[in-house]
């Protein structure tokens, strides 16, 4: 039996039912909706499915293979976890939102030529920042415009790469694109902006803290991860992704340390991992993709663990920053145990599914003989443990009390992150599962004494060190206070050089100011007396001058032609 | 029998009908008369449109009279396409023009206006099926005349005023082409389009064919209204009656589009017009120039259909722009813009008819939080204004998608930009409407309104689903715009 069942549109279904209905019902269509996306996707025949014809172009909307079956899966996944997680919220906008952006991001994986890619693409953009906007402070507000500008100019990329390599090799198949012409590069650029590359990545940082507690638990499974697939898919083994991967894992460790806002901590630490991924898409061979992607499962589900976790604290307490939180273990024991396990999972324990994963990256880069690039993810192993291991579930439960007394998380929380627990630890114990709908076939072995023992030693030193420098008082205090990183340059060194600038020139200043403000306050009459309601273009005109300009055209065509 | 005939019924259908409702006299009566005659015409623009699908170009003798001499009726693919658009608003109108024209047009005329927009229906689709300049001419002249009565008809008393400047303009552009249709016979003696196809290039290099074509553009670029020759149009359209500019705004311009095309590719299809005459040059400059300015000049207007009307002028801009490119993908994006087009304006003025008839006007300052008390209609208008724009899903990404890649074909990097900008201003002045009208509140002591009626919504929405349609399964409409397009530049017929 087959399904010819879009998967988006089941989405689109569900969120319209979503919009009208309340209470109990409501609630059912949200869990149904991902799993009967589920059970559709295992009827999914492989290959492509109908095409619509479009110009020159066919398109794919639906296109089945072993890459996009596997995201597939982990996005039902996610979108359960947080449909589960969100159940208690009365909001609308968020639930439809949240169901279309899941739904379209979806869609995204099965889209088989670059335009419907790039329609799904823009659509993830759009759901997305209603997650953000829902927070309804101001805050929140400015972080979502920021957010959707710069989505939005990844679509304008992806959309001009797509014409400029459809006129340059006549296809908008959704196949290896490789960098060869200028099209592939405004694709690449596309992809990285939405994976995060570093330098490309502030608005991740800056939006997804600021999204409602529930709504960072789907910002963080998609958006990136939608990225990671595309270039899975587009730019396997180019080389450039390995060292941008490399840096991808290893500066955000520095900021995720000293972050106070836990789950800023959580959204440098999310880059970290992609970049594991990254790396593993830029080393191109079938272990390292098969790593890429079973990476992406697991992170997708532990990631979001942590996320819920960080959301149920903000959701009982009110607060997120490490330097306000503390002690919660006594009063939220059961989230504590659940933030362990994802805290265990992405430090990638033996028996915890990070370890499957990204022992296969690891693996990988060694078998290409990629040394330094093995180092540098070591070294990233460490810090996350150090950082999102240790550092998110110490401040937000143990360190010193902060005398907050609360309940535990609602019930439909804790149901969520016990289904996100239990799919990261039986992962890790039994990853056969996993390991059956990966792209390649799966020649690997997490459980060898090699990958436990060097796994076990550089997570206990990562400890140790924690302890050392914690008993030392060297670490750096959770301190209240906002860390800037590369969107330093556009939101205080170009302002400040501006202002000093302008400060040293002040005499100067204020005439050119008034003479611009003139000048662009004349530029702006000038067009609106051309173009306003009375303005010359638009003013109403006697017969005699009508007649005037079609004479004139006629003499231009006369002489023009006769000279 | 009848499929025989339908060339010549297409024309005789509304052209008959219209002296009837002067007899009946009564409004429901001649509504239904005319209702009656334009889906009849609808039909018949289907059936001729599947036939030149099956069998290539459509040839019929008026009265049994052999080609050169007497006149032919000939339809191509792009005759029977232009047709099909042109009858399928005419029949949408009619439903629609009920309850809209017994709101704007005294009730002691409204026979009037049935009998005037039949006429203009036949002229219309008369200028579609002909195969002869002059007949063409004739056709001109009726669809003109009857488009200037149903203008006047308004209460507004501008409407007078706009209609007898659009009478003074149309007039001129109309003898400007009998002027160059004179010049033409005069060379070749002859007036069947295919015959003067054959005839022209052997006088082509004459001063007197030149001087045809200079009057043969500027009249016809007058009646499409293209920049600077476009002074007519946005006062006729912003005080005409609603359901006449929906209906003009959809059809009369795309009509003239059309005899553009047919002078160029089909009488003048064995002169290469663009590369000899410094068409090209000009022509598209203009374009351009309307792309650009027209859509600046709509971002500052109050009025809404005068808006649309500026809106209109830009659109125009595009479809002149794909003719000139000559090029299979330039002439397709014309042709497929001239349809889609008509789509969305259609819809577009006629949301902003049933908000005039709740209103009384449209303009910005009015629709304040309309977007709440009149759901439905709002919604088409937005629908309709992401068609202008040009977003994936709808009709306008279809047309300029295409419109771009002849563009980048040609290597006209400049053009594409133009496109590009000229789309980005259509966002400020649509974005405009849907914010006043979403966004800001309800003004405090507004009248309580109700949805418009559903005779005019569902009309409405017919043109905005369409919109949606067309815009996601393309491959019809880019299909039948390809083999007109290809047609057309194959030669003569």
């Amino acid at each position: 039996m087959t399904s010819n069942f879009a998967p988006f549109l089941i989405f689109a279904v569900g969120a319209a039912l979503v919009a009208l209905t309340r209470g109990w019902s409501r609630r059912v269509v949200l869990v149904a909706v991902p799993v009967v996306g589920a059970i559709n996707l295992a009827f999914l025949p492989e290959g492509g499915g109908t095409t619509i014809q479009m110009l020159d172009y066919t398109l794919v909307p639906i296109r089945v293979d072993r890459l996009s079956v596997v995201f597939g899966y982990v996005f039902h996944l996610a979108a359960l976890i947080g449909v589960l997680y969100a159940l208690h919220v009365r909001d609308t906008v968020q639930h439809v939102a949240g169901l279309l952006y899941a739904g379209s991001a979806i869609g995204a994986l099965f889209a088989g030529d670059l335009i419907s890619f790039f329609v799904f693409w823009e659509l993830t953009a759009v759901t997305s920042v209603f997650l953000i906007l829902a927070r309804r402070t101001d805050r929140a507000r400015r972080a979502a415009m920021r957010y959707l500008v710069i989505q939005v100019l990844s679509g304008v990329l992806l959309l001009t790469g797509t014409l400029v390599r459809a006129h340059e090799t006549g296809s908008i198949g959704f196949d290896s694109v490789g960098l060869d012409g200028p099209g592939g590069v405004l694709i690449f650029f596309a992809f990285g902006l939405k994976a995060a590359f570093p330098l490309l990545h502030n608005w991740l940082t800056d939006a997804y803290p600021e999204a409602t507690p529930t709504g960072t638990v789907f910002l963080s499974a998609f958006t990136t991860k939608l990225a990671v697939y595309a270039l899975a898919r587009a730019f396997p083994g180019t080389e450039i992704l390995v060292y941008i991967g490399a840096v991808m894992t290893l500066f955000p460790i520095f900021y995720a340390v000293i972050e106070n806002d836990l789950r800023r901590v959580l959204s440098y630490s999310l880059i970290n991992q992609v970049g594991f991924m990254v790396t593993g898409i830029g080393i191109g061979t079938p272990l390292a993709l098969n790593g890429a992607v079973s990476h992406a499962f697991a992170h997708i589900v532990y990631k979001a663990l942590l996320f819920m976790a960080m959301g149920a604290v903000l959701h009982r307490t009110g607060r997120i920053n490490g330097s306000e939180l503390g002690g919660l273990y006594k009063s939220m024991p059961l989230t504590t145990v659940l933030c362990l396990v994802g805290a265990a999972s992405i430090s990638a324990f033996p028996l915890f599914s990070g370890f499957v994963s990204k022992s296969m990256v690891l693996a990988a880069s060694l078998e290409e003989g990629y040394h330094g690039v093995w180092l540098v993810l070591l070294f990233a192993s460490a810090g996350v443990f150090h950082h999102s291991g240790i550092k998110i579930p110490f401040f937000a439960f143990f360190a010193r009390d902060s005398g907050i007394r609360t309940r535990e998380a609602p019930v439909n929380m804790l149901l969520a992150m016990v289904l996100a627990a239990f799919v990261s630890i039986f992962l890790g114990v039994y990853p056969w599962p996993l390991y059956d709908i990966l792209p390649f076939p799966v020649d690997f072995q997490p459980y060898t004494s090699v990958h436990v023992l060097a796994q076990s030693q550089l997570l206990f030193f990562s400890a140790a060190a924690f302890t050392v420098l914690k008993l030392t008082g060297l670490y750096p205090p959770e301190l209240a206070g906002v860390n800037i990183d590369a969107e330093w340059v556009y939101r205080r060194l170009l302002p400040r050089a501006v202002r000093r600038a302008v400060a040293g020139l002040a005499p100067l200043d204020a005439g050119l100011r008034q003479g611009i403000t003139k000048g662009v306050r004349r530029v702006i009459g000038g067009i609106g007396r051309i173009s306003g309601p009375q303005g010359l273009l638009a003013r109403t005109r006697t017969v005699g001058g009508m007649v005037g300009w079609v004479i004139a055209l006629l003499v231009l065509y006369l002489v023009l032609n006769f000279v | 029998m009848i499929a025989g005939h339908l060339p010549v019924l297409l024309v005789v259908l509304p052209l008959m009908a219209a002296p009837v409702c002067v007899l009946l006299r009564r409004p429901a009566w001649a509504w239904t008369v005319a209702a009656l005659a334009s889906w009849g015409a609808f039909v018949a623009a289907i059936g001729l449109l599947l036939q030149v699908l099956d069998g290539g170009p459509i040839s019929y003798p008026i009265g049994g009279w052999a080609a050169p001499w007497g006149i032919e009726y000939r339809l191509d693919m792009a005759g029977a396409f232009v047709a099909v658009i042109v009858s399928a608003i005419g029949a949408i109108v009619v439903p629609y023009a009920r309850a809209s024209i017994e709101r704007e047009v005294a009730a002691d005329r409204i026979y009037l206006f049935y009998c005037m927009y039949l006429l203009c229906l036949a002229g219309l689709l008369g200028i579609t099926a002909t195969g002869d300049a002059f007949n063409l001419f004739v056709f001109l002249e009726i669809a003109s005349l009857s488009s200037y009565v149903m203008i006047a008809l308004a209460q507004d008393r501008r409407a007078l005023t706009a209609a007898y400047r659009y009478l003074i303009m149309g007039t001129i552009g109309a003898t400007f082409y009998l002027i160059g249709v004179g010049l033409m016979y005069m060379m070749t003696g002859t007036l069947n389009m295919a015959d003067l196809a054959l005839r022209l290039p052997a006088v082509a290099e004459t001063r007197t064919i030149l001087a045809a074509l200079a009057f043969l553009t500027v009249g016809i670029c007058l009646k499409l209204a293209l920049f600077p020759l476009h002074l007519w149009l946005p006062n006729a359209y912003t005080y005409a009656p609603s359901a006449v500019s929906a209906f003009l705004a959809a059809t009369a311009t795309k009509v003239a589009v059309y005899v553009l095309i047919r002078v160029y590719f089909t009488i003048f299809a064995n002169v290469d017009v663009f590369e000899t005459m410094f068409l090209r040059e000009v022509l598209m400059a203009l374009a351009v120039l309307a792309m650009l300015s027209a859509s600046a000049i709509a971002v500052f207007q109050t009025n809404i259909k005068r808006m649309l009307a500026y809106s209109s002028l830009a659109q125009i801009g595009y479809m002149v722009l794909g003719i000139n490119f000559a090029t299979l993908t330039g002439l397709t994006g014309g042709i497929i813009h001239l349809f889609n087009h008509a789509l969305m304006k259609g819809a577009l003025f006629m949301a902003v008819g049933c908000v005039v008839f709740r209103l009384q006007a449209a303009n910005l300052d009015t629709i304040e939080g309309l977007g709440r008390r009149m759901p439905a209609t709002m919604a088409a208008f937005v629908v309709g204004g992401l068609s202008l724009i040009g977003v994936p899903l709808t009709v306008g990404f279809v047309s300029k998608w295409t419109l771009v890649l002849a563009a980048i074909e040609l290597n006209m990097w400049s053009i594409v930009v133009a496109i590009v900008g000229s789309s980005l201003l259509a966002i400020a002045y649509v974005w405009r409407v849907v914010e006043i009208s979403f966004f800001k509140p309800t003004p405090e002591g507004a009248p309580a309104i109700a949805e418009a009626p559903l005779s005019m919504l569902i009309p409405t929405w017919l043109l905005a689903g369409a919109c949606l349609w067309f815009g996601i399964d393309a491959s019809t409409t880019l299909s039948v715009a390809r083999a007109s397009a290809a047609f057309l530049l194959g030669g003569a017929p």
